[in-house]
């Protein structure tokens, strides 16, 4: 059985300071890493020969407005059924650059994830072999699950939100 | 008559004959088309009836479930996850029920996560019943089909039993189930247990043997256990494939670890191991099922929880803390605590996943549904590629895609 303590050593010592903030909300280990390290970190798991990450689970995006210089966090859910170990990855990174690598040279799966990423959050993947809109029709200009973006029309009256609805 | 008779004067000389062209036809097979199930667009390259390549256009029914979920308190998201698979609404009810527990730390008792189970199982019959008479359908057989509604269809009167609804089921309350099991549902379950048998036998009597459908079946739509882990399929499609993995059996949840069952498995990853592997799974559900319903444990059926769980009507009216804990709950009073979950159950596709992350506010911060059908739906290009249209329509029917999932 793998513990968190043995997952989380193993990875500072190949990736040093490039793997930090690590947590464990309801046993499941968390680390964050940054965005010239992620497919290298993903690589490293997939491959690795005792712990076989071989799945990928789930890619998503977060919007933080508030957080100057991280606005967008991409989290990554790994699986590694031998050990069943879960491992989750953030990588944070900024409004003004918005861009990650792909993982879809490492995973088939991430192509459609990352595609839905795109479409909800604008988080561009870098060398991905057909980012474009998914869910959403191809002609929408906005990125519908930022924060900013408004549940409903703003410019109504009839409705008030003072009660209900954050 | 004289003029059709080619004399040799007039037959046309090799340069004479215009040159033939070889092209691909494109075929746009969606987005509704009575085959595919669903709303669907699939634009297919086709070389005479061979698919070469295809393109898929989805989300003609996202309803923005994620965006909606950010502005709703918790217990009113239940309604969002039974319309993603619509085959098997309690367990995405209940799913999401153990998510927003998990995130809260509430025990739920024995006898709550019993009945759960039950309801799970009986929902993953009713999934897989859709898939497995669907493929039946597809291959020219009707009969199954419209033989083991029936049965869905009792299904369904015990799901009425229990939360009053039938396809939109909205089972379940934070912290339990909101009515316990009435004398009519027992009753109705060990009818089901006892009836079922023999119809699912008949079933796959029809088909498991049948020279037509083994013929239209095997060796169609197949995919390796390499491209499926890649492909990141989960459930009954992975299983075909050869892996064994089964949320149930790797993380139990709601007393999963109580029950006795197996978990079948394919060899091809083809379209008939997929059928095989879903009839298993419908008996090994049978199974637990009877396990879970003979092996009932007393007591109550929801948590003492009394900030989250609704108190029962007849409370409010007469005490003053269930009258409070009633206005907190339904006006979204309740915060809950800072936190990030991710939990998983085994749904009606496979993993079904839920992201939850809280900032301590009456609705989530963020939650994003992994949803089964999304993930591996991105497969099927490279799945029906060189096989028939015919084909293709099978190899769909049998990954179950269903389009409320697929889209969110």
């Amino acid at each position: 059985m793998l513990s968190n303590q043995e997952v989380a050593e193993a990875l500072l010592e190949k990736f040093g300071d490039q793997v930090f903030d690590f947590e464990e909300p309801y046993g499941l280990l968390t680390l964050s890493t940054s965005r010239e390290e992620i497919i290298p970190l993903l690589e490293f798991l997939h491959k690795h020969k005792t712990y076989q990450f071989i799945f990928l689970t789930d890619i998503t995006g977060i919007h933080y407005p508030d957080n100057a210089g991280k606005e967008f966090m991409v989290v990554y859910h790994m699986h590694s059924f031998v050990h069943n170990f879960r491992v989750r990855i953030k990588v944070s990174i900024a409004e003004a650059d918005i861009h990650i690598p792909t993982a879809t040279g490492l995973f088939a799966s991430a192509n459609w994830m990352e595609r839905e990423t795109y479409d909800f959050f604008g988080i561009m993947f870098d060398g991905h072999p057909n980012l474009k809109r998914i869910l959403n029709i191809e002609e929408m200009d906005y990125f519908p699950m930022r924060r900013e973006f408004p549940m409903e029309d703003a410019t109504r009256e009839d409705k008030t939100d003072a009660l209900f609805g954050r | 008559m004289a003029d059709i008779e080619l004399l040799p004067h007039n037959v046309p000389a090799n340069a004479d004959l215009p040159e033939l062209v070889e092209e691909l036809t494109t075929l746009n097979l969606g987005p509704t088309h009575p085959a595919t199930h669903g709303i669907f667009q699939n634009i297919l390259k086709m070389d005479g009836e061979k698919i070469v390549s295809g393109e898929q256009t989805i989300g003609y029914i996202h309803r923005a479930f994620e965006k909606i979920a950010e502005r709703r308190p918790f217990y009113q998201i239940t309604t969002l996850t039974d319309r993603m698979n619509y085959c098997s609404s309690p367990i995405n009810n209940l799913g999401w029920h153990m998510t927003v527990e998990k995130l809260l730390s509430v025990e739920v008792p024995k006898r709550a996560q019993y009945i759960r189970v039950i309801m799970m199982e009986l929902a993953r019959i009713t999934d897989h019943l859709i898939c497995n008479s669907i493929l039946g359908v597809d291959t020219g057989a009707f009969t199954g089909f419209l033989y083991v509604m029936q049965k869905r269809e009792e299904v369904y009167e015990i799901y009425e039993e229990v939360c009053g609804a039938r396809l939109t089921t909205n089972m379940g309350r934070l912290g339990g189930m909101e009515r316990d099991l009435s004398t009519t549902a027992i009753r109705k379950i060990h009818e089901f247990i006892k009836s079922f048998p023999p119809v699912l036998k008949e079933f796959e009597k029809l088909l498991n043997r049948n020279r037509i459908f083994m013929d239209r079946t095997i060796n169609v739509g197949g995919i390796s256990l390499e491209r499926a882990l890649s492909y990141g399929f989960t459930g009954p499609n992975l299983r075909a494939a050869g892996l064994d993995y089964d949320v149930r059996v790797m993380n139990p949840y709601s007393s999963y670890e109580d029950f006795e069952f197996d978990i079948p498995v394919g060899q091809h990853g083809d379209t008939y191991d997929r059928y095989m592997v879903r009839n298993e799974e419908m008996w090994q559900s049978l199974k637990i099922i009877e396990q879970a319903i003979n092996n009932l444990p007393e007591g109550p059926y929801y948590a003492d929880a009394p900030e989250y769980y609704l108190p029962p009507k007849k409370e409010v009216y007469r005490s003053m803390e269930a009258l409070i804990y009633h206005f907190k709950i339904v006006m979204g009073e309740i915060d809950a605590p800072i936190g990030e979950v991710y939990h998983a159950v085994e749904g009606g596709n496979g993993e079904l996943g839920f992201y939850l992350i809280s900032d301590g506010g009456r609705a989530p911060y963020r939650l994003h549904f992994r949803r089964p059908s999304f993930i591996y739906y991105q497969a099927y290009p490279e799945m029906c590629k060189g096989s028939t249209l015919s084909d293709a329509i099978l190899t769909m029917s049998s990954l179950n895609v269903i389009a409320g999932e697929l889209d969110a």
